[in-house]
């Protein structure tokens, strides 16, 4: 369905973003409809929740005209430390 | 030349890719939709019976605040769901509105339901969440 792979979505998301951690599942079973990202990145610090969205989608925009499910959690270095702390 | 079509020949019609996709709602028309309630969610079904896991979620959440909205089955209007995607510049379904403003999709919904934010994004359109009346309530009775 769509052309895209958890490892593509991975790895241009670290590039584009210079995210310090990126983890993409694949949810669509291998057909690539249907994606669910966790990002950590500094370029998220003193983004407001809906912008920190907007960077990914703006991102992956080319992407998410194909992919039609797409799920984030998108995190600064020191939010996703206390994430983790949490779990 | 005439076409004679035997009766046991199934036919079915396909969509006109030839037809212009209808246009998408314009601004102003999208600016008074966002404003009808206090909140507005546009997504895939309805309320009762909505259409998508994500649509769901939001449905969820705002059943649990116990909040009256207004929704939009943006899978009834081609040029709803064209427009406020334009509109919010936003990819996907469902889309939450409060006070007009473009709060997020699903995810965000979620998170803000997680932290708590949300209870303070409603008190401040005048919406008392019932999750703080519960939780009032269960402090009083410590009292």
């Amino acid at each position: 369905m769509s052309k895209y792979s958890a490892k593509y979505l991975e790895d241009k998301l670290k590039e584009k973003l210079d995210a310090t951690y990126v983890q993409v599942c694949d949810d669509s079973d291998g057909c690539g409809g249907k994606f669910s990202a966790v990002i950590v990145s500094k370029a998220f610090e003193g983004k407001a929740l809906l912008q920190k969205h907007r960077l990914v989608n703006t991102t992956l925009a080319e992407e998410l005209k194909e992919i039609h499910a797409f799920s984030q959690k998108s995190y600064t270095p020191a939010e996703w430390e206390k994430v983790q702390q949490q779990q | 030349m005439p076409q004679v079509l035997a009766s046991a020949t199934p036919r079915w019609y396909s969509a006109d890719t030839s037809a212009p996709p209808p246009a998408a709602l314009d601004k102003a028309t999208l600016d008074k939709l966002v404003r009808t309630n206090k909140v507005v969610v546009f997504m895939k079904g309805n309320p009762q019976a909505p259409r998508c896991g994500f649509s769901n979620a939001v449905v969820q959440i705002m059943r649990m605040h116990g909040v009256q909205y207004d929704a939009h089955d943006v899978l009834q209007n081609e040029a709803l769901r064209q427009g406020i995607k334009d509109y919010t510049d936003w990819p996907t379904i469902p889309q939450v509105f409060i006070d007009g403003e473009f709060v997020g999709g699903c995810d965000i919904l979620l998170q803000l339901h997680q932290s708590g934010d949300l209870i303070e994004e409603l008190k401040k359109v005048g919406i008392v969440s019932e999750l703080l009346k519960a939780e009032e309530a269960k402090d009083t009775a410590k009292k």
